[in-house]
């Protein structure tokens, strides 16, 4: 069985508590430009979408780095990296395709989100529900209920 | 400095200067920041007797030390300035991103001082702080502003700016940021608008710190649990918005409707927050760090009043709704997304339109006043023209862009207006809730609910439920409220946040943030002081126990029809009692001895 870090665009209130919880674990202050998790507003419509590591199977920074810092790492279900090997040239910062990891030269590390080793600071701070980390092959049960609930309203009021 | 960024911006608009001070910390602990620093700075560098719209003003932004945390629903910041509509020291608060991205910028606060010759934007990006050419902007609404700001800075920039009202110095324009969250109240933006300052815009990459991240998560866990498993901060505000209020003011007899000519509206649940959940609402919307999700995104698509923004809340929904005799869900929320667009205060707003159909009604004025215009309470259209008016600065709107005061007494009828200190009140009728009037009197920026929300114990029983109709104990409940009101805002925390946190929490946070010991003595202290310090600057100004009055209507004239019909707002049983427990004397003015218990 393995975990995967669901989002719901559709409940995000576009509070940023990921970003705030996300950069305080990681770094110990609240700097949520270096957050893991980013989200983007479009304020007069309304709608925030957080965007973060897929945590690609087939991941293209694992496939382009050079000296195989960044890793498969099954035992997580994550993409991995080695601090020792990166040699910092953010091969996997031009590859991945959700721009979800970049390099800063300031501390000398990837910034690249790591699912708290199992226990998404994210997840635990979003007051909505919008962050879900759920087995991954029930992480659509909410999306199927939410047409279900629909299809029955719209169901009973023609019957 | 923990909490605190330690340094804030003195920016000269008419020389083009930018100093970057550094923020004593005795001052800090002494004043936290927000509302309670500006006001400071306000009153050490600004003569109170000023003309508001004169260069001399200064316009101060300052977040609190929470601001930029994860403590619950931590995002605001103050404007603090002397307020154009009334003349009394304005503190306007505001949440969304601004006040955070400020400190992470590496600032608690700006002051802004002198005018400009050409509009100008302020660019603050880190360090880099430059004042732009504004020249394009002017007469830009509200969005299309903050999107061409961005467009020319940085796609992420919270932008807080004025719309076409605020360049007009319109009394009562607010300064917008996200768009949708406005520092609303008191005029501000006139005041940014005298100053030929159409935006500041600001993004930053750095960091606020707290002495010990991991105790600061357990106390922000704990805080934030009891919001949650509080009704009305947890589930009810994130459901229906603070428009869920309308039915129950409605049903306790305490809507004021028609401008205050009665105190109960039939037809006030076609525009509450249930009507609104079900046909406008596209989801619940929050600020920066914000655990209730109160916002509301909303969409009109009935074609006469099509719009997509943000809007309204409860005061909003009755300034232009039960305050006009109107029960449109559609208009009241177009009428909304108006004043978001062009910058101005939907209370006064409203509640300016409400008393223009007294005076017509009454026949104080006719169409020859009004461009023609029947204002009869319940016209919707009218409504709807008048808003528009005031926000194209045309014709009749040019007298309401001034505030009910002006407008009724250039008539010779001051009482129709329904402020207190020529400031519009909101939706809570003193008549039926004793004690909200005596805050509404002694308010330090005139009507304002938000400056001591006794609503909370009065109406919804929080956090334990207390007679609206007696006036027995209300002075001493009043004073708590505005207290630690003052102290919240000037910490940087959502007023909503007590819909589950007390004084001993909002200290318990201050503490863990700052790695000071604030006790909850000191907390409620700091709020006296900031309470007191208000009233300085406001007598100061030259006001004095006169202006802390309510409209003679609702001391004289009873609700006329629902629950509370009869009643009327006894605010001479309590204003001596509230003067005495302030330590003020008779004439309202705080004594020698206050001052120095409270170091001022």
């Amino acid at each position: 069985m393995s975990k995967m870090l669901m989002i719901y665009p559709d409940r995000c209130t576009g509070c940023h508590n990921c970003t705030l919880a996300c950069s305080a674990f990681h770094d110990g202050e609240f700097r949520p430009h270096t957050s893991r998790i980013q989200v983007t507003t479009w304020e007069t419509e309304g709608f925030s979408m957080p965007t973060t590591c897929q945590q690609c199977e087939d991941a293209p920074c694992v496939a382009v780095c050079p000296t195989g810092a960044m890793h498969a790492d099954p035992h997580m279900n994550r993409v991995a990296w080695d601090d020792v090997k990166c040699i910092g040239c953010r091969m996997c910062t031009l590859a991945c395709p959700f721009g979800a990891v970049v390099f800063e030269t300031a501390r000398r590390r990837i910034i690249k989100c790591d699912l708290c080793d199992g226990k998404p600071e994210c997840v635990a701070f979003c007051p909505t529900k919008a962050l879900d980390y759920i087995e991954e092959t029930d992480s659509a049960r909410d999306r199927k209920k939410a047409v279900a609930v629909e299809f029955k309203k719209t169901f009973e009021e023609v019957k | 400095m923990y909490g605190w960024i330690g340094c804030y911006l003195r920016i000269d608009l008419g020389s083009g200067t930018v100093r970057k001070e550094s923020l004593p910390a005795e001052l800090a602990r002494k004043y936290l920041g927000g509302r309670g620093l500006g006001t400071h700075f306000m009153m050490t560098e600004v003569d109170p007797k000023i003309d508001p719209l004169d260069q001399k003003n200064k316009l101060i932004f300052a977040a609190g030390p929470l601001c930029g945390t994860n403590a619950p629903s931590a995002s605001h910041f103050d404007v603090v300035s002397k307020g154009p509509l009334n003349g009394t020291i304005a503190a306007s608060s505001s949440g969304g991103i601004f006040g955070p991205m400020l400190k992470y910028a590496g600032y608690d606060m700006i002051i802004l001082e002198g005018k400009s010759v050409k509009p100008v934007y302020l660019w603050i990006c880190d360090d880099v702080v430059e004042i732009r050419d504004a020249a394009d902007l002017w007469g830009n609404t509200v969005p299309e502003t903050t999107e061409a700001i961005r467009a020319a800075t940085d796609e992420e920039a919270s932008v807080a700016c004025i719309g076409p009202a605020g360049e007009r110095q319109v009394l009562f324009a607010n300064i917008m940021n996200e768009c949708g969250r406005a520092a609303g109240r008191s005029g501000v933006g006139a005041v940014m608008g005298s100053k030929n300052l159409k935006a500041i815009a600001v993004r930053g990459t750095g960091a606020v710190r707290v002495p010990d991240i991991k105790a600061f998560r357990d106390t922000v866990v704990r805080a934030s649990a009891k919001i949650k498993a509080n009704s009305v901060g947890g589930q009810g505000l994130r459901n229906f918005g603070t428009d869920v209020l309308v039915n129950i003011l409605n049903e306790l007899g305490g809507l004021p409707t028609r401008n205050f000519t009665d105190g109960y509206f039939p037809m006030a649940d076609k525009v509450g927050g249930e009507s609104l959940a079900k046909q406008l609402l596209i989801r619940p919307r929050g600020c920066y760090a914000c655990i209730i999700s109160c916002g509301r995104a909303t969409k009109v698509t009935n074609p006469k009043f099509a719009g997509q923004g943000e809007g309204p809340e409860y005061e909003t929904a009755w300034a232009f709704g039960p305050d006009c005799g109107i029960d449109n869900l559609d208009a009241v929320t177009k009428a909304n997304y108006i004043c978001n667009d062009y910058g101005m205060d939907t209370i006064t707003m409203g509640s300016s339109v409400a008393c223009a159909m007294n005076l017509f009604e009454d026949g104080i004025i006719t169409t020859k006043d009004t461009d023609g215009i029947a204002l009869t309470f319940g016209n919707v259209d009218a409504m709807m023209e008048m808003v528009r008016k005031t926000a194209e600065g045309e014709g009749f709107g040019k007298k309401l862009a001034l505030g009910s005061y002006r407008l009724a007494e250039s008539y010779g009828h001051p009482e129709y207006s329904m402020t207190c200190k020529k400031q519009e009140m909101p939706a809570y009728d003193p008549r039926a809730i004793q004690g909200i009037g005596l805050n509404f009197a002694t308010g330090n920026r005139g009507g304002c609910h938000v400056r001591g929300y006794t609503i909370s114990p009065e109406v919804l029983g929080q956090p334990v439920k207390m007679d609206p109709r007696v006036t027995e104990g209300k002075p001493a409940l009043d004073i708590t409220f505005q207290d630690l009101t003052a102290a919240l805002d000037s910490s940087g925390m959502c007023l909503f946040t007590t819909f589950g946190l007390g004084a001993e929490d909002l200290a318990e946070l201050l503490s863990a943030a700052t790695g000071l010991n604030i006790t909850t003595e000191e907390f409620m202290k700091i709020g006296a002081r900031i309470w007191n310090l208000e009233r300085l600057f406001n007598l100061k100004a030259g006001l004095s126990a006169a202006d802390d009055k309510l409209p003679e209507r609702l001391t004289k004239d009873p609700i006329l029809t629902g629950p509370s019909k009869g009643l009327v707002n006894r605010l001479g049983e309590m204003l001596p009692e509230y003067y005495k427990l302030r330590g003020w004397d008779a004439a309202g003015v705080p004594t020698k001895q206050t001052l120095t218990d409270l170091g001022l």
